[in-house]
């Protein structure tokens, strides 16, 4: 009798680990998968795209690189600035040292990336190393293990987001070539647009969602939707909108590679764009 | 039931059993000393009872290991055999300390009764003091393996080509901060499960003389898992502290990544620990007659256990959909930051422990009445030394809470340094106030049936806490065997869901505590002997 009582009350005990573990929400972490991608027909906006997804995925820079103060938040910091700051600071010896435009940066963001002790931000370095050792891994070995050409995009991702032109080669020589050239005439296709209204309507976005007074009803009205929103939730549903599905709609509506035919800086054009008109501060 | 699920219950099997039945010989060895010291026979009974135990449970030990060895060759063999090739000769060795553990046991259980007057006694402590140096030896090799895997050393990162000795690998940055946490945490596993074991005698007792050896019995082991739980926050706090410093990319993933809901029910294991040994203790306080008029301070310390498992298991967060958990690591997040490096948490936990140990203090004292003349002084010294203490916890808690995320986590250290320095400044005092001291007696054996229920917890949730502390440990090398050097490419490679790992979890403590179950039975049936056909019954 006394057994049994133990047994009963031991797994009433049991009972409830296993049902407070199955409550919590459920994750499972699958490894990153490579993304397959044709590197020879990228594009300089496909590279950036490519960059991006990199910088969240892959790549994993935003386990370190967000607002928790673990590193400099690169999404957010006023990159055009902060970045040739870096290049002018009195402790940086690094291989941009004495230089400036784009190619500097070109150089310091590689830097940064393989030899990430080279220059340590203020206050970010190792515990006791007087920031002279960076807690960052390099992002050419493991766990990262980035390629050449993919390390490559993120640097034309972060050139792009700073605003800098970017200069990193593309994946392929001949392409480099082509790119080059793309470079000497610069076209309305593929420098980036600088206002959200001309991104919108050249992508098409009215067409499905109610703006600039389309009354279009495809998809939910964002002034509405995009309030309960925060700015990377944004980001993903233009990029990646079958990831999470708005209730009441369904997937495979939207376009998938918006990432494909917007530049970087456009996307967080639009993503402000959509705060604001969220915020009843844009005209629709 | 894929090959990973397989070897992950016989790892974690065989770490239940091997952590039981290294920490019993430990606190055995200290008990028999105690009788030696005190010579009070009583002790050498009792240490003798807790070897019995653990001798049952011994094969059993042995017999997982090498499921667990054939698990491992079976679905493993690659990384096996790199991890050969890494250890080379320390696999011989670790066979040749296994068998030496083996030989010591037996040679240390079987000769208690040969040995135990006089010198001959101090040639058996001697034999266990060597028995212990050889269990722990064996814990340290196996803690070099599997602490290689997550930060290994002694190889050439980019090839994983071995270029270092045996010893380089062996001392990895985790070995030794994951040596000192399995050590305390074997000692409080340990204590536990004998404590389950002296509560379901005391269940079962017939007479008041039993009841008492068992009451007493139990309220050792309790206190041994305390003794062996109180440190251990401090040791995680130092192996987390480690991981942080060889991979930060590890620390995140551990600690502010998908694992990081892990820490909640981290925290109401802990809570449940806590909680239960503090009750067991106030349930004791009615064995002496001025303990029972301690009662009313029982519930502010109630209260403050209460109200710091609360604060602890209370997410600081909304609580995060899936969706947004997918997101974190791997897009930009604003969730986890309170309770990634969780100030009030902190104090919560050390509060719970002050709090845990003054529950003790308070038996200690209920049956010794100090003499010394300085009594009174010494009492307000140990009050100004809890307030001051506590307000020191408290304080730091809000500077951490009011100050910029880098620091929060240097706020921690001085509120442990506070916890530690109460405890042994207590201890202190109280050593020297309990010189000459009027000693009441102890009814042992007076305890409601109630209270020995809590006996039981204390295993249940240790084994599960242990179970879920080996899923994050494995978890943080991610999708890598050997972290940065060999990938598991399998389709297992992901870390499963906290659901999935908590169902694996509750199957591994089922069948371990039917294991145990099972010991105990062994261990009892060894007591018990059958009447003469026609002879009188004896016991
Ligand atoms: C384990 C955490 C971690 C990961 C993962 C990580 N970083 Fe970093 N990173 C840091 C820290 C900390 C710094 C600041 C110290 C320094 O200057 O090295 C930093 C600095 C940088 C800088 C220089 C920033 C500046 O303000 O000058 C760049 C660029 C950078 N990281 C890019 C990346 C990219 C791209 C990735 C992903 C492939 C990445 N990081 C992954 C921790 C990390
Ligand atoms: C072909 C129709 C179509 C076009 C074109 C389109 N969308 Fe959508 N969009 C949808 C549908 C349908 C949904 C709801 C399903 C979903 O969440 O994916 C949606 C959802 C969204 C959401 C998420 C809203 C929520 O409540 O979760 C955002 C943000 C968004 N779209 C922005 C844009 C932007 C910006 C563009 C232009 C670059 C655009 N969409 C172009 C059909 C479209």
């Amino acid at each position: 009798m006394t057994l049994l009582r133990i047994t009963v009350f031991s797994l009433a005990i049991m009972f409830a680990f296993t049902i407070f573990a199955n409550i919590l929400p459920q994750v499972q972490s699958d490894p990153p998968q490579t993304e397959e991608i044709d590197e020879s027909s990228l594009d300089v906006a496909g590279q950036i795209a490519w960059g991006r997804r990199l910088f969240e995925g892959q790549g994993t820079c935003t386990l370190c690189h967000n607002n928790l103060g673990r590193a400099p938040d690169l999404l957010e910091l006023d990159l055009a600035a902060t970045l040739p700051e870096r290049i002018a600071d009195q402790r940086y010896a690094g291989a941009a040292a004495g230089l400036s435009g784009a190619a500097a940066i070109e150089i310091y963001l590689r830097e940064s990336m393989i030899d990430p002790s080279a220059f340590v931000v203020d206050g970010f370095g190792k515990k006791g190393t007087n920031d002279t050792e960076s807690p960052m891994p390099r992002v050419d070995a493991a766990p990262i293990s980035l390629s050449a050409t993919e390390t490559d995009a993120l640097i034309g991702f972060l050139q792009d987001l700073a605003g800098f032109e970017v200069t990193v080669a593309l994946p392929s020589a001949a392409d480099a070539v082509e790119s080059a050239n793309v470079e000497e005439t610069p076209s309305e296709d593929v420098w980036p647009l600088t206002s959200a209204e001309d991104i919108i309507a050249n992508l098409g976005c009215a067409g499905c969602h109610d703006l600039f007074g389309s009354g279009a009803d495809i998809g939910p009205d964002l002034a509405e939707t995009v309030q309960q929103m925060q700015r990377h939730q944004l980001r993903a549903a233009i990029i990646d909108p079958n990831a999470e599905i708005a209730d009441g709609y369904e997937a495979d509506f939207m376009p998938p590679d918006y990432a494909e035919q917007m530049w970087a800086s456009e996307l967080e054009l639009v993503v402000d764009y959509l705060i604001a008109l969220g915020a009843g501060e844009a005209v629709q | 039931m894929g090959g990973r699920t397989f070897v992950w219950v016989f790892a974690q099997m065989h770490l239940f059993l091997a952590a039981f039945v290294l920490a019993v010989p430990l606190f055995v060895l200290i008990i028999e000393l105690l009788g030696v010291l005190t010579k009070d026979p009583r002790y050498d009974v009792m240490a003798h009872e807790f070897m019995k135990i653990s001798m049952a449970a011994y094969s059993f030990t042995a017999l997982t290991g090498g499921a667990l060895a054939i698990a491992l060759f079976l679905f493993y063999p690659v990384v096996m055999g790199y991890l050969m090739q890494v250890f080379r000769g320390q696999t011989l060795i670790y066979a040749a300390l296994f068998v030496m553990e083996s030989l010591f046991l037996y040679i240390y259980y079987y000769s208690w009764g040969v040995l135990r007057y006089g010198n001959r006694k101090w040639v058996h402590l001697s034999i266990g003091l060597v028995l212990n140096a050889v269990g722990l030896t064996l814990m340290f090799v196996a803690n070099a393996w599997a602490t290689f895997m997550m930060s290994p050393s002694g190889v050439d990162p980019s090839t994983g080509a071995v270029i270092g000795t045996v010893w380089e690998a062996t001392r990895n940055p985790l070995w030794n901060p994951l040596n000192l946490h399995r050590f305390l945490a074997n000692i409080a596993y340990g204590g536990a499960i004998v404590g389950a074991y002296a509560a379901y005698r005391f269940l079962s007792a017939k007479n008041a003389a039993e009841r008492a050896h068992y009451d007493w019995m139990g309220y050792t082991s309790n206190f041994i898992a305390v003794c062996g739980f109180l440190p251990l926050p401090f040791a995680g706090y130092w192996l987390m502290a480690e991981i942080y410093a060889y991979s930060q990319q590890m620390g995140i993933t551990a600690m502010g990544g998908i694992l990081a809901w892990l820490f909640i029910i981290q925290a109401v294991l802990i809570g449940t620990i806590i909680l239960a040994a503090n009750y067991y203790l106030w349930c004791g306080l009615g064995r002496t007659r001025k303990g029972a008029t301690y009662a009313p301070y029982v519930k502010y310390i109630a209260v403050v256990i209460v109200g710091g498992f609360l604060v602890w298991v209370t997410p600081h967060t909304l609580i995060l959909t899936p969706q947004e958990i997918r997101l974190l690591g791997g897009t930009n997040h604003g969730f986890l930051g309170p309770l990634g490096i969780m100030p009030a948490k902190n104090m919560a936990v050390n509060l719970m422990l002050v709090a845990t140990f003054l529950s003790f203090q308070l038996f200690n004292r209920s049956s010794r009445e100090p003499t010394v003349s300085w009594a009174r002084t010494g009492n307000l010294l140990i009050v100004a030394l809890y307030v001051v203490g506590v307000l020191n916890i408290v304080g730091a808690g809000i500077y951490g809470y009011i100050t910029p995320t880098v620091y929060k986590v240097g706020a921690s250290v001085p509120q442990v340094a506070t916890t530690i320095s109460i405890i042994i400044f207590a201890l202190i005092i109280d050593g020297f106030m309990s010189r000459g001291a009027k000693r009441s007696k102890v009814h042992w054996g007076r305890m409601s049936t109630r209270s020995q229920y809590a006996l039981f917890v204390l295993p249940i949730a240790f084994t599960w806490l242990m179970g879920l502390m080996g899923y994050i440990r494995s978890s943080v090398r991610t999708h890598w065997h050997v972290y940065t050097i060999m990938k598991d490419t399998s389709p297992e490679a992901y870390i499963p869901t906290i659901g999935q790992a908590g169902n694996v979890i509750t199957m591994i403590t089922l069948i371990f505590m039917g294991v145990i179950v099972f010991v105990f039975w062994l261990s009892q049936m060894g007591e018990i002997k059958q009447a003469k056909p026609g002879g009188k019954i004896s016991k």
